[in-house]
């Protein structure tokens, strides 16, 4: 059997799916980010997948800011998540409740 | 030119602006001296407007600026001087001059002394945008301006209940008036397409005679309130709370003349609808002789010169009604000198007396007031309408247009009521001048008032008696802008018949008030009297009973129906909506309060619950867009 490009939307929502649930239900910072990342990521495999179908680059491209975004993104945030633990000595986002309204 | 225009019509402003400067402050002399210097300026101005219309003929109309201009609608603040206005210039910037330096004296212990001369200079700059005006919307802003300034000036004495009433009765009635008056004023817009004066009358001609009446029915519903005819009349008594000054330069000499100015400037509309003419002038002659007579038994000397006021610009309608425009101008002219003469001499009365208004209670101040005596007896007489002094000329003449034109019943009403006017008139004279001096039994010390008060008189005094001289070149010059009828009854034996017998009958009557009045058992009626038992009396003393229907059927009804209107339409379904509305809002917002929990991990939920959302409406229209040819024959199938 071939793998076509179904083949890699379904991984795609798949790995999607599995990030949002991990989005929504994770009580760790750490284990968030990794959520997010498996979200973009998602993302990023259906950019490939589809920028190949079609033959046209701009979806690739795409995916690399994608990867570099992504990168940025986590330095910056682990740098506050580090500053965040070493003043509270827990990084569990239940204590994060600083924004209550 | 324009200069004396300009300063005619805008000193009064600075005055006005000038004392209201000191208006927190103590008394200052100054507020009053300055404001009236201004007046005397603009009145020389006035007078050097009239000398050159008076002269040459000409007629000045200037375009201050701009005032509104959409589409078809162009209205400027623009002026005019012509014979009709600058009369009226004359009447207003004389009489107030006279009437602020009088006002200094007379307020003097007062102590909203600085205020009222601001208020006082405000009413003059209204009427003289009310007279200069070129156009109905200018004439409407004055007529709001001195309805606003008379409602300040009647309730100067706010403290006391009966002048805030009068001024809220005086200021609620000419509402219901101006509503009548701004409606003719659209009338004229909507039918002809301009407000000015000049383009307006011209179009009328050629309008249909149905809109014509209506023009000139509702511009009389107006003129009806300001000058205070029946059945808008009982502001006008009531409105005597103000300060004398203000009863005699607004409820005597200018304000009250204003309708009689309006229906003198819609002449050229009034002339094409004289059915509304007649009218006008039948309603004026009965108010002449209803106000009279409310004048024969009053006791309160400042409404009975009030009803007298009312009684005189029945006159002047009738006049106007009847085509004799001229001639009602000319009456309001002579009857502001004397009617303010009359007024200030009561106001030096009243403060001799203490503020005490019974005639009755006065008698013999001829002997104390020597030069307040003399004014007011030749300010009487001069109403009365005795040869030579004003009054005779003007208003003989009037009853000599209701002859000539035919109208005997209006004439014979006309006739009677100069006779109860001579009569009621030197009543007062008579109570207050002559007889024992029945003020000693309360103690009061009368004493004349200050010199200069007097001296401010004396120019109205000159004129009371010598304004009739004027009455041919006066008619020479206003001929030129009104219609030039001269009023001549036609057979001589006719007319020496008319005039000798008015005057027997005005000089009877005055000859019987004062045999009446000055017996020496006048005493301080005390309602026991057979005459104060009498139906007729007591029809007169309450007005006929007006105000008290007033009070009892409208003023009652309507505070009822605003009862009911408060409790259950605005409470029960206006505040009741409005509330709601807020209700949701508030509940909604307590309801989705809880969302904002603050913890990270609710909000990212959240985001995702949002996004699932906005993701779901976007498939669900990507699908009814692209199948919604499908969608439109299923739904025409099921006849939607």
């Amino acid at each position: 059997m071939e793998i076509g490009l179904n083949h890699y939307l379904v991984l795609s929502t798949i790995l999607f799916a599995i990030g949002l649930v991990g989005v929504m239900r994770r009580k760790n910072l750490l284990m968030l980010f990794f959520a997010t990342e498996i979200l973009l990521n998602s993302v990023n495999i259906s950019f490939a997948a589809i920028s190949h179908y079609y033959g046209d680059l701009t979806g690739q491209m795409f995916a690399f800011f994608v990867i570099a975004i992504a990168a940025s993104e986590v330095a910056v945030g682990l740098g506050l998540l580090i500053v965040w633990h070493k003043k509270h000595n827990n990084i569990d986002l239940d204590n994060m409740s600083t924004m209550r309204g | 030119m324009e200069l004396f225009l300009y300063t005619a019509l805008f000193s009064p402003l600075v005055g006005s602006l000038f004392a209201a400067l000191f208006g927190a402050s103590p008394k200052t002399k100054i507020a009053g001296i300055v404001p009236s210097a201004l007046l005397g300026v603009s009145f020389l101005s006035s007078l050097v407007l009239l000398v050159l219309v008076m002269g040459t003929g000409l007629t000045l109309h200037v375009e201050m600026m701009t005032w509104m201009a959409t589409g078809d609608l162009y209205i400027p603040f623009g002026f005019v001087v012509d014979q009709v206005s600058v009369t009226m210039m004359i009447v207003v910037t004389l009489v107030s001059t006279v009437v602020h330096v009088y006002a200094i004296g007379y307020m003097d212990h007062d102590k909203g002394f600085n205020r009222f001369f601001s208020y006082l200079s405000a009413f003059v700059f209204s009427m003289m945008i009310l007279v200069m005006s070129d156009n109905f919307a200018g004439l409407f802003i004055g007529w709001e301006g001195v309805g606003l300034c008379s409602w300040l000036l009647i309730g100067f004495w706010y403290h006391k209940e009966s002048a805030s009433w009068a001024a809220n009765e005086a200021f609620i009635m000419n509402r219901i008036a101006d509503l009548g008056m701004l409606i003719g004023i659209f009338l004229i817009y909507w039918n002809t397409g301009t407000l000015q004066y000049k383009e307006a009358f011209a179009v009328m001609p050629s309008l249909d005679n149905a809109i014509l009446t209506w023009m000139g029915i509702f511009l009389f519903i107006g003129a009806m309130g300001k000058s205070a005819q029946f059945p808008l009349h009982t502001w006008l008594a009531d409105a005597m709370e103000g300060p004398t000054p203000v009863s005699a330069l607004i409820h005597a000499a200018t304000m009250v003349t204003a309708g009689v100015y309006l229906v003198v400037r819609a002449n050229p509309l009034y002339s094409l609808v004289p059915h509304v003419g007649l009218f006008i002038a039948s309603l004026g002659a009965f108010v002449a002789l209803f106000a009279a007579s409310m004048a024969l038994v009053n006791r309160d000397m400042k409404r009975v010169i009030a009803y007298s006021t009312l009684s005189q610009l029945g006159y002047m309608f009738a006049a106007a009604g009847l085509g004799a425009y001229w001639v009602a101008l000319f009456h309001l002219m002579a009857h502001a000198f004397f009617k303010a003469l009359l007024f200030l001499g009561a106001g030096n009365v009243m403060h001799a007396m203490h503020d005490e208004l019974d005639p009755f209670k006065m008698g013999g101040l001829g002997k104390v007031m020597k030069g307040t005596f003399l004014m007011m007896t030749i300010a009487s007489v001069a109403l009365a309408g005795i040869f030579p002094l004003a009054g005779f000329f003007s208003k003989d003449l009037i009853l000599e247009v209701a002859f000539v034109e035919h109208h005997y019943i209006i004439y014979s009403v006309l006739l009677f009521t100069a006779a109860l006017t001579a009569f009621y008139s030197f009543r007062l004279v008579a109570l207050i001048f002559h007889g024992e001096e029945r003020y000693k039994l309360f103690g009061i010390h009368p004493h004349e008032a200050y010199k200069f008060m007097l001296v401010a008189m004396s120019p109205l005094l000159l004129l009371a008696i010598i304004a009739g001289a004027f009455k041919m070149s006066y008619f020479e010059m206003v001929s030129k802008l009104l219609p030039a009828t001269e009023y001549h009854v036609h057979s001589a034996a006719t007319y020496w018949i008319m005039t000798i017998g008015t005057q027997l009958l005005v000089i009877l009557a005055i000859a019987y008030a004062y045999k009446k009045y000055t017996s020496r058992d006048i005493a301080v009626p005390d309602g026991t009297s057979k005459m104060e038992n009498s139906f007729a009396y007591k029809l007169l003393i309450s007005q006929y009973y007006i105000p008290y229907f007033y009070q009892e059927y409208i003023v009652k009804a309507y505070r009822e129906l605003s009862e009911v209107f408060w409790t259950k339409i605005d409470q029960k379904v206006v505040d009741a909506t409005v509330d709601g509305i807020a209700n949701v809002f508030y509940q909604t917002g307590e309801r989705t309060r809880v969302m904002q929990s603050g913890n990270l991990s609710t909000m990212l939920k959240w985001m995702v619950a949002g996004t699932v959302a906005l993701l779901s409406l976007a498939v669900v229209f990507g699908l009814a867009a692209r199948y919604s040819v499908e969608i439109k024959t299923f739904l025409s199938g099921l006849g939607v």
